[in-house]
């Protein structure tokens, strides 16, 4: 009844979803997506945590992924604020056209 | 039981992913993202993790997801156009991407037997609660990065509101 689940398919499942979230990260056009992708990213950083943290049987990867996730909260508030400002000034939510910075 | 869990959702998790890159409405993508969370929140709790399952549930596919698609019905935003894409994605993005997978696969998959496997069974028949170790952990060692983060949200809310008030 207690299959065991080797760790490594854990991290082998984080790595499947950090790379898709590189790769969406990449081909997205869509600002408001480019964030969702980071959030995957994020996401698969957690399971890497926790999966960790009962490796070792210890809770400090389980406070980090607590971290994570306050960090990501606030991250995503201000960057949607930020893309709000965006859309107000430039119509516009395509990634190819917010070129303001470029040189 | 645990194996059982894990293969069903992880396919879940890996199959929103998949969808979430694929789709081309970001409301499709959004919802496709709270598949993997949730998925994810199962995989945190069979992993030992009661409290951060709970609080992906609540904190990400509740209140983080909430505010991606009020965003996007906000901005009353639609189907991203076909474009080419630009050429640096597919020439170094894709096999980037690709790399950065096998990379970590060979790495987590050699170091294997080093890594060993998790035993499950344990936690989840036993039903040890975590959440007394996650809270002394929190409140004693890491009590003044805790109060860090609710400046960093006070700062992130009044930052949010400054950021997205009408200019006059």
């Amino acid at each position: 009844m207690t299959a065991v689940v080797p760790i490594s398919w854990y991290l082998v499942l984080a790595a499947i979803l950090f790379s898709t979230g590189v790769a969406s990260f990449l081909i997205k056009r869509n600002l408001i997506t480019v964030f969702m992708s980071i959030e995957l990213m994020l996401n698969a950083v957690n399971l890497t945590f926790v999966a960790f943290a009962h490796m070792w049987h210890q809770v400090s990867g389980q406070i980090f992924v607590f971290f994570v996730m306050v960090v990501a909260a606030a991250e995503s508030a201000v960057g949607l604020a930020i893309i709000i400002a965006i859309f107000r000034t430039r119509q516009t939510l395509n990634v190819d056209q917010v070129n303001l910075l470029k040189l | 039981m645990q194996l059982a869990l894990f293969l069903i959702f992880g396919a879940l998790a890996v199959a929103g992913a998949i969808n979430f890159l694929l789709q081309r409405h970001p409301v499709n993508s959004a919802l496709s993202l709270v598949v993997v969370m949730m998925s994810l929140a199962v995989l945190f709790w069979s992993l030992g993790a009661e409290f951060l399952a709970a609080a992906q549930v609540i904190v990400y596919s509740g209140a983080i997801m909430v505010l991606f698609v009020f965003v996007i019905m906000l901005l009353n935003a639609g189907e991203e156009e076909r474009t080419h894409g630009s050429r640096a994605a597919y020439i170094a993005g894709f096999p980037g991407a690709a790399a950065i997978f096998c990379l970590l696969s060979f790495v987590f998959l050699t170091e294997g037997k080093s890594l060993g496997a998790a035993q499950l069974g344990g936690y989840l028949s036993h039903a040890v609660s975590n959440i007394s170790q996650v809270s002394t952990l929190l409140f004693r060692d890491f009590l003044l990065p805790f109060e860090v983060t609710s400046v960093l949200i006070l700062v992130a809310i009044l930052g949010a509101v400054v950021l997205a008030r009408k200019e006059q």
